[in-house]
């Protein structure tokens, strides 16, 4: 029986043209560009100076505080550049720029591809090798692992769920990663299962991933406490707070967080690399990333290098046709389009798309017709139409009762608008002036 | 040049003027049955309608409110079948463009346009040619299968206003005027496929429901209203045909007469005019349920759909603000 | 016939007395006892409730100004209703009114769609605090105005208008209180409220990019490059993050010219006569 959550939802197109190629490696590029913040928090001490040799793992800058995460050269070479450099965004951000030279890893890691399965039992030191390889939540948030898997004070977790739902249309990478490393994976979890001292173990898959579901299902018959629990798929079945819903019935209470219902969520590539982290020394300093979108010739599922810079995974995936509208980074439902394409993949990048303009461009936008399909489709319960409505009048009081920090910004209502509203932008500026006004007070 | 915008960068191939075309397909079957037993009468109406609704948003946008016009929704389109389906056969040309003047101007555009409007246009139309023009708007042509000229026009009573002149109180009077009025009510069948007298698009209940299948399949409407709004309907006289066992309360034939299903199923379900939310929807079909049973049997009209809609259309802002849905993660029944 | 006439006057009357009485009980019972000071200054405010003095409104303000001292009092001042109103205020309280001088926002970018032509095509919602989330914006100068209008919306005067042909907000001098609304809206923090200067002539930098010189220039044309030759005209300018800044004390009459003139990317703006034009080519 395939579980889902309580309220809305919505079935976008799924195009999942990468869920059939295999993970394959990109090769490296001349130069990468490493920003330092790659993460929720206070962005990485850099540790190394302009003209210093590095090597694959090598460490580049330190975690700053406790939510910080060291990041690690993917690379091995020269440090050319310590400097801010344009981003994904067209901001600048600081980044360490690497000129590659060879592929020379540091002698800790263990680059053998055997499943090494016998865990570690001292659990300080398994949290150490977490937070000294620099993982954070790959699902795109970037929350720092190791506060994650830290249970505070007088609080109770009985439920692990690995998040491998990957509800956004094209994206295939955690797909992939479950099929091709899927024993990983569930060793994985064995490690978070001793961490957090609980037995059991929930691999939530969506149902359009049958390959993965049963590739994953085989390997826990081997491994006991380690459940695959088939979801609808229906977007945003990946959300933290959906996925808990659907497995467990629990409703994250408003303004809480998952651990507060006793359950952590992980994502499956974040799992793994706690697998490479604690098993085989690895930083994380690769992931998987999916280039697909149906304005290029090919779509592919490449082991990324950190500080690749997406255009140079775009290349080699053939010819990039005349309709391009837009090069998202991540889905196309929470992604965003970048204004740079030679910006570098980071920890968080899930895919890089290329969305014709067919598919991306803007509608204009016609009056509300009060359908409330938007009502139906917020998986929070809230009222978009009449967010928007609020925040387009600066009726502050009127925002305040619509709930609207809930919101989780999934799309949804922007998607299945017939009047084409941008909804979730309302949504966005809603919170903007809330949180203003609450500091103003 | 690239382009960059926010999320999502995807949105579902639905939009207004598909939703519009879709009810206008939905609609298609009741007109054909119209055409099928009122010939030229329906149709001159229905285009005749149409076209007036049209002209007339055309014209209040090209030159009173100095925008593009808004014809591209199809919206238009809709009223004025929808208007159309509510008159009867023969209706005279000229009065049908002051229907149309009235619900495109005055109760939709007046409002500010497609989705300011409080009250569903085509039945705002409907009722201010029902009291100006009451002679006319209640001569109903008799039906005749596939006589499309249509020439020598009989004229009968609607299911309801038979049974709305039978006085049940009176009863040795009653006598003789009930046994001839039974025998004028039409079969269950006929009235099911619509082989009745009244307004042209509301005879037959199966082309409406087919139009119904269609808009539940293709998602335009959920099917809240039209359920709760027939079923209450079909409740409350059942409670009173089983108390009375007197006919004018026969469940069955109140479901398949008068306007109901048009109303249940297109009319109710205006987005623009009912309620957001399943639980406001609910509530909107019910009150419009009892309504229409209470206008029907004690009002002064014979036909209560279009009154009991338009009155709970009032009602909606207020039952969009009570039955708001429930936030995720705050509390379950 | 007479008697429906009496009863329909007696009902009538007797609910109308009813209803009275009603009202005044409830008004009695909840009558706010308020020193009508407060609302005779509160008359003299422009009402506009921007909450630009700091306070919660203009009642606020009006109560706040009531119960302030002599010295207390000095430290409010309305910058919408400026001295004119100030002095009314004043008059009210029997205080003496003190003379500030009336200040003007200015926006500093002249990231003009000819200045810092568009790099990408802007297709989302018409927002620049969305905008600004989302990227650096169509030129690609992270610093500089995303030209979609939020202060315009945001300014409860009608002092900000769009300029079809630059893309960029402009001031109207006449209608500006300095309120500050445009400050606090502007994702990008480009205004900055200073005096007006006698005879309107201000000087400024107009740019808030803080790239190095040479990515600055890449996306516009009027950036600050940090060349050091304002700062060599007149020592007060200081040069920090690659943007120089012009303080407020810097006499406008006598550097504004000179300082204009020497700017080699014209960054900054004199508006002061003789009126320096910038260049829009």
């Amino acid at each position: 029986m395939t579980k889902t959550f309580p309220i809305g939802g919505i079935h976008p197109d799924k195009h999942k043209i990468a869920g059939d190629i295999a993970i394959s490696s990109p090769g490296l590029p001349e130069i990468v560009y490493i920003p330092i913040k790659q993460h929720i928090g206070a962005p990485a001490k850099i540790m190394v100076n302009k003209g210093d040799k590095v090597k694959v793992g090598s460490l580049l800058a330190a975690a700053d505080g406790v939510v910080s995460a060291p990041i690690h050269s993917s690379v091995s070479g020269e440090v050319i550049k310590v400097e801010d450099i344009i981003g994904e965004f067209g901001y600048y951000e600081p980044m360490i720029a690497i000129k590659v030279e060879g592929d020379v890893w540091e002698d800790c890691i263990d680059r053998s591809d055997e499943i090494v399965r016998e865990i570690p039992d001292d659990c300080e030191e398994i949290i150490a090798k977490i937070r000294s390889a620099g993982i954070v939540g790959m699902g795109g948030a970037g929350y720092p692992t190791p506060i994650k898997t830290t249970i505070p004070e007088g609080k109770k977790v009985d439920c692990l769920i690995l998040n491998g739902i990957e509800c956004e249309p094209f994206l295939a990478a955690d797909d992939r990663l479950m099929q091709e490393k899927g024993e990983q994976i569930i060793i994985g979890a064995k490690i978070l299962n001793k961490l957090l001292g609980i037995q059991k173990a929930i691999i939530a898959i969506d149902e359009n991933k049958p390959k993965a579901i049963e590739i994953i299902t085989k390997l826990t018959k081997r491994y006991v406490g380690v459940n695959v629990r088939v979801c609808e798929s229906k977007y945003p079945q990946g959300g933290e707070k959906q996925l808990i819903a659907a497995i467990t019935g629990r409703e994250v209470p408003s303004g809480k967080l998952p651990i507060d219902v006793g359950c952590i969520v992980q994502n499956v590539g974040t799992v793994f690399a706690i697998y490479e982290a604690v098993m085989k020394n690895k930083p994380l300093f690769e992931r998987v990333v999916t280039i697909s979108g149906d304005s290029i010739e090919k779509s592919a599922n490449f082991m990324t290098r950190v500080g690749t810079p997406a255009s140079f995974l775009i290349e080699k995936c053939g010819q990039i046709s005349d309709n391009l509208g837009q090069i998202v980074f991540g889905g196309p439902m929470m992604g965003t389009s970048a204004v740079n394409p030679d910006a570098p993949i980071t920890k968080l990048t899930s895919g890089i798309l290329l969305l014709s303009c067919a598919l991306s461009d803007k509608q204009p936008e016609t009056p509300c017709i009060r359908c409330g399909k938007c009502l139906d489709a917020c998986p929070m319960g809230l009222q978009p139409n009449a967010i928007a409505r609020a925040v387009r009048s600066h009726n502050l009081d009127a925002l305040q009762e619509l709930h609207v920090l809930d919101c989780i910004e999934c799309g949804s209502c922007a998607y299945t608008c017939p009047a084409r509203l941008p909804l979730l932008d309302c949504c966005k500026l809603a919170k903007m002036e809330l949180r203003q006004h609450q500091t103003k007070k | 040049m690239l382009k960059i915008s926010s999320a999502p960068h995807m949105s579902s191939p639905i939009n207004t003027s598909t939703i519009m075309r879709d009810v206008i397909i939905a609609l298609v079957p009741a007109a054909i049955v119209s055409i099928l037993f009122f010939g030229l009468g329906a149709l001159t109406v229905i285009i005749s309608s149409v076209a007036a609704c049209m002209l007339c948003e055309y014209a209040i946008c090209r030159w009173l409110l100095h925008k593009k016009s808004t014809l591209r929704d199809y919206s238009a389109v809709v009223t004025g079948l929808l208007l159309a389906y509510n008159l009867p056969a023969w209706f005279p040309i000229w009065m049908i463009l002051v229907g149309a003047f009235v619900a495109i101007g005055i109760s939709k555009m007046a409002f500010g346009g497609l989705g300011k409007n409080i009250f569903n246009p085509a039945l705002i139309g409907r009722v201010f040619l029902f009291v100006s023009f009451p002679l006319q708007m209640t001569t109903w042509p008799k039906p005749k299968f596939l006589d499309f000229l249509y020439t020598d026009a009989q004229t009968g009573a609607t299911t309801l206003g038979i049974i709305k002149h039978i006085d049940v109180k009176n009863s040795t009077e009653a006598l003789t005027q009930y046994s001839t009025s039974i025998s004028e009510l039409p079969s269950y069948g006929q009235m099911f496929i619509g082989y009745t007298g009244g307004c042209i698009g509301e005879v037959s209940a199966l082309a409406l429901l087919l139009g119904f299948g269609y808009l539940l399949w293709r998602k335009v409407i959920s099917w809240h209203i039209p359920f709760y709004y027939i079923a209450t309907v079909f409740i409350f006289t059942s409670i009173l045909w089983l108390t009375t066992k007197s006919p004018i309360y026969d469940p069955i034939m109140h479901l398949l007469s008068g306007g109901l299903m048009l109303g249940a199923i297109f009319m109710a379900t205006d987005y623009v005019t009912s309620p957001m939310s399943t639980n406001g929807k609910i509530i909107f079909a019910i009150g419009c349920g009892l309504l229409t049973v209470i206008i029907r049997l004690y009002g002064a009209y014979p036909e209560g759909v279009s009154f009991a809609i338009l009155i709970m259309n009032a009602f909606v802002p207020l039952i969009d603000r009570f039955a708001a849905p429930r936030v995720f993660g705050t509390g379950r029944k | 016939m007479d008697n429906l006439i009496l009863i329909n006057i007696i009902t009538l009357v007797s609910i109308a007395l009813i209803a009275a009485a009603v009202l005044y009980f409830v008004s009695q019972k909840f009558k706010v006892t308020e020193n009508p000071l407060i609302n005779e200054v509160a008359a003299c405010l422009p009402q506009a409730n921007c909450g630009a003095c700091g306070k919660a409104g203009c009642q606020d303000f009006a109560r706040a100004c009531v119960k302030a001292n002599e010295e207390e009092f000095k430290q409010l001042y309305c910058p919408v209703g400026g001295n004119a109103v100030m002095s009314k205020v004043a008059a009210t309280l029997g205080y003496e009114s003190t003379n500030k001088e009336k200040n003007i926002a200015v926006l500093r970018c002249q990231g003009s769609c000819q200045n810092a032509p568009d790099k990408v095509e802007y297709t989302g919602i018409a927002f620049c605090r969305i905008a600004n989330k989302i990227s650096s914006g169509r030129s690609g100068c992270p610093d500089g105005c995303l030209r979609l209008g939020d202060c315009v919306r945001a300014c409860p005067f009608g002092a900000l208008s769009m300029d079809k042909q630059t893309g960029l907000p402009v001031v109207d001098e006449s209608k500006c209180t300095s309120c500050g609304t445009c400050v606090a809206i502007c994702p990008r923090g480009l205004y900055e409220i200073r005096p007006q200067g006698a005879d309107k002539g201000r000087v400024y930098v107009a740019c808030n990019n803080k790239q190095k010189g040479a990515i600055a220039r890449k996306n516009c044309q009027t950036a600050c490059i940090a060349c050091q030759k304002c700062a060599k005209i007149c020592p007060e300018i200081k040069i920090e993050n690659n943007l120089s800044y012009i303080p407020t004390s810097v006499p406008a009459e006598q550097y504004g010219a000179e300082l204009a003139r020497s700017c080699p990317t014209k960054a900054i703006v004199y508006t002061g006569t003789p009126k320096e034009e910038v260049k829009h080519d």
